[in-house]
């Protein structure tokens, strides 16, 4: 099956390294793809992902109304606190607004915004079921269209000459081919990296009490052998996106349904049973992702969510139960806090509550006076039972560190890039997210790049064909 | 600890007066719980859509999202959480052992719901039974199996009163089983919900969803899953080989009744009659329909359903098979010396086929019907949860 030299070799198997492996078959290069996962847990992160964020001017099948360019790009400016690249980004954004025929054309369906979810119907086109039902079509397709496809081979390393890719090692094995796509992801999972970027916070190894979200395979091995090779890199290695998730999620692939989102239903407390932060600042939607740096910055990387029987039913039910209990003295014992500082902390955020008209749909004006910290919105009084908490540990969705592309996709080294390797996905995805993250934009990052990347190496393939030739 | 949860867990229930959840039932609740803070796979079909209205999964809640589903498998290949993630979602699957146990929890007569735990069984022996009767009864009459009859004389060998002494009641029989097994099941699962309150939109949506099998489209229309994740339409097509095919036979029956005591004509029908045609047609359907659906059946994933089903699923489709090749064997050999034996065996599987009709798959149809008119009731209504958007 995967004798002899092929014109593309794609490392990587989720979204990213999937669209670059179907454009350059598509562009008729013989097309090896190299997923390091066994096929039940293959498609890295995208498994776990659900929509890709789309421009459009009208409204379209499952998108409402319009999301123009410019306001795209403002949106992806204000939350990357201008930490991108305007060229592209827009590149991005503009790819956002057709590429979905040719997604559909490769099998993805789409299915209008799912309940809980009517906030992004406008700017978000969501996969009928799921990211792993996309990554499924895209390996049905590439399988007709006769991409090669190897699972469980874990490039270790890349031979290099010059800033050309001439093969990938896995182990003892080299595989040669005509040009490259890396798109392993980031390094997420890879707990000793974490560890050594996040450090000690009040003598903790924090990372160590993180959960990852996505695949156990983002281990980044390429992206550290690349920048060790003289890849320039893009991105704060320290830097990751985080939001607070259950503590009893399992340590990888928990992802979207480990999330509690009942944070600004009522107050969250650490260890010592002491408020941290505004749980109402703004919409939970706009805040979720500031709450996995906030809990790794409490002692023990652990806090807890605590709300009463008026919020049930506001919130996305969560997927372990929460514990449950008739008073809050009571909670307390359930989650081996100090009941005293615990009921205290309650009793006082109660009597700070000035409660005006209850809205969550709104920045209301339930607000609490002379509490540090305050709570600015949806401040109701605890005091229904039964009370619930729910435990919240921060859960690493990705990282930004990535190596710097162009608007070939083309990875640099000293400044100048690679005329045969490319990069696609997480693994640059920092070169348009610095910081920050807004919903379905890593997809469209992947997307947008993997066909960049795999129309360049199919095109860098036939050109160094014919140099060979000459 | 986990039994200790799950006990404390059946004390909570009972204190509560709510009726507490056997393993299968609990596993339902447990993976509606994740699917329920997911929900990837509302488009797929109404299951996942009734599931985000609840925030909670009682014993009522579960049987009716295990006969809403259709068991095409769409969630289970685009799971996250499917095995080996230790969360181990298999929505099929779960369904598909609470769905046996609410066929044999609502058997009609309560003594007979033991015949759905041995399937296979109670299959084998109705079709012995039903062969050995008729072979039995055709050699009393007769004297042999193998004989010159005047052509299409069926009547010779069994008089039409008998046949329809015999078959009558057990017919009636099924229908009463039937109809009393699903309004056990109606009213556990849509209490104060009158069938005849419905809006008639809702019984025309529903109606459509199981005539037409709405739900192994895939919600995307290119249907469902079999032996990957790839989607087929065969076995929707299958199937509705398979159902008409029986509602044609049995609308060919109805038919030939009518011509016997409504216009006393008798049969044997010529080849262009009416009865004639929809028997052949549906005879060819249910060959047709039930060989396409064990095939499909015989290469399914293996985390479909529940592999201890597949004896029931099975002997169904069979049954059906046997007694569409013995009816059509029948038409083309009823003027030779055969017909007396084809004509014992044909009604010899008919006869197993309807005596066990209330104690086997078929009651899949009734229920999943019930299941799809309370949705389509239920989704009239406005959701009780302020969920925020």
């Amino acid at each position: 099956m995967t004798a002899g030299k092929h014109d593309v070799l794609v490392i990587g198997g989720g979204n990213a390294a999937l669209c670059a492996a179907l454009t350059a078959r598509e562009a008729g290069a013989s097309v090896l793809l190299l997923e390091s996962a066994p096929l039940e847990w293959r498609g890295g992160n995208s498994q776990h992902t659900r929509n890709l964020r789309c421009m459009h001017e009208a409204p379209q099948d499952v998108l409402t109304d319009a999301y123009p360019e410019e306001e795209y790009w403002q949106d992806l400016n204000k939350v990357t606190g201008g930490i991108t690249n305007e060229t592209l980004a827009r590149l991005v954004i503009r790819d956002s607004a057709h590429c979905r025929d040719w997604m559909r054309r490769h099998g993805v369906h789409f299915q209008p915004s799912l309940s809980g979810t009517l906030h992004l119907s406008r700017t978000n086109a969501f996969f009928m079921g799921g990211g792993k039902a996309l990554v499924n079509a895209y390996y049905r397709s590439a399988e007709q269209i006769g991409v090669h496809i190897r699972y469980q081979a874990p490039v270790d390393r890349l031979e290099l000459r010059d800033g050309r890719f001439v093969a990938a090692c896995i182990g003892a094995e080299r595989i040669e081919a005509r040009a490259c796509v890396v798109a392993s992801g980031g390094f997420e999972s890879n707990r000793e990296w974490m560890r050594e970027a996040w450090g000690q916070i009040n003598g903790e190894w924090v990372a160590d009490n993180f959960l990852i979200r996505g695949t156990r395979f983002n281990l980044g091995v390429l992206l550290k052998f690349l920048i060790a090779a003289g890849a320039d890199a893009i991105g704060d290695p320290t830097q990751c996106h985080s939001v607070a998730i259950d503590a009893r999620a399992p340590l990888y692939d928990g992802g979207i349904c480990t999330r509690v989102d009942c944070v600004s239903l009522g107050i969250v407390m650490n260890k010592h049973a002491a408020r941290f932060y505004d749980e109402g600042e703004d919409f939970w939607p706009k805040r979720y992702a500031i709450w996995g740096r906030l809990v790794a910055q409490q002692p023990g990387q652990i806090a807890y969510s605590v709300i009463d029987a008026k919020a049930i039913g506001r919130f996305m039910p969560p997927a372990f139960p929460g514990e449950k209990a008739q008073s809050l003295s009571e909670l307390a014992l359930q989650l081996g806090l100090d009941q005293r500082a615990f009921v205290r902390t309650l009793e006082d955020y109660n009597s700070a509550c000035r409660v005006g008209t209850f809205d969550h749909a709104v920045l209301d004006d339930c607000h609490t006076e002379g509490l540090s910290p305050p709570k600015t919105h949806w401040a109701r009084a605890i005091d229904t039972p039964p009370f619930y908490a729910y435990a919240l540990k921060p859960g690493i969705t990705f990282t930004y560190l990535g190596v710097k592309v162009n608007e070939q996709a083309a990875v640099h080294f000293s400044g100048k890039p690679s005329s045969n390797l490319f990069a696609a996905g997480e693994i640059m995805a920092g070169n348009v997210l610095g910081q920050g993250y807004t919903a379905g934009v890593g997809m469209t990052i992947g997307t947008a790049f993997g066909r960049i990347a795999g129309a360049q190496a199919a095109a860098a393939a036939v050109l160094g064909e014919q140099r060979a030739a000459a | 600890m986990r039994q200790l949860d799950a006990l404390a867990a059946e004390a909570r229930t009972l204190a509560i007066g709510l009726p507490p959840l056997d393993p299968s039932e609990a596993e339902v609740a447990r993976q509606m719980q994740i699917c329920n803070a997911c929900r990837y796979c509302e488009g797929f079909c109404a299951v996942f859509q009734a599931m985000t209205r609840r925030l909670e999964f009682g014993k009522a809640d579960i049987n009716y999202l295990a006969n809403l589903c259709h068991n095409c498998g769409a969630c289970l290949h685009a799971c996250q959480y499917a095995p080996p993630h230790e969360f181990a979602v298999n929505v099929p699957q779960a369904m598909a052992k609470v769905r046996l146990q609410t066929y044999g929890e609502y058997a009609w007569p309560p003594a007979l719901r033991g015949l759905y735990q041995r399937n296979g069984l109670t299959l084998a022996l109705a079709l012995a039974g039903g062969l050995a009767l008729f072979l039995l009864l055709a050699i009393m009459m007769k004297g042999k199996l193998w004989q010159a009859l005047p052509p299409g004389s069926f009547y010779q060998v069994f008089p039409h009163n008998l046949m329809v002494a015999m078959f009558a009641p057990i017919f009636l029989f099924a229908l009463l089983a039937l109809a009393l097994g699903v309004r056990g099941f109606w009213k556990d699962v849509s209490p104060g919900d009158r069938v005849k309150d419905a809006p008639g939109a809702a019984v025309a949506e529903a109606a459509r969803g199981a005539l037409l099998l709405k739900y192994l489209d895939g919600g995307h229309g290119q249907g469902c899953n079999e032996a990957d994740d790839t989607f087929t339409l065969w076995r929707r097509r299958f199937h509705h080989f398979t159902f008409y095919g029986f509602l044609l036979c049995f609308a060919s029956t109805s038919v030939a009744t009518l011509y016997h005591y409504v216009f006393s004509w008798s049969a044997p029908y010529a080849l262009t009659s009416l009865p004639v045609l929809l028997g052949a047609a549906g005879g060819m359907g249910l060959l047709i329909g039930t060989t396409g659906l064990l095939w499909l059946n015989l290469g399914r994933h293996p985390l479909h359903g529940d592999a201890a089903q597949k004896p029931m699923d099975r002997g169904f489709l069979a049954l059906l098979l046997l007694g569409s090749l013995s009816g059509l064997a029948l038409l083309a050999w009823r003027d030779t010396s055969a017909m007396t034996l084809l004509l014992a065996l044909h009604l010899g599987v008919v006869m197993a086929i309807f005596l066990t009709l209330p104690y086997g798959k078929f009651a899949h149809g009734i229920y999943r019907s019930a299941a799809l008119l309370k949705w389509a009731i239920e989704k009239r209504q406005p959701s009780h949860l302020q969920l925020e958007t």
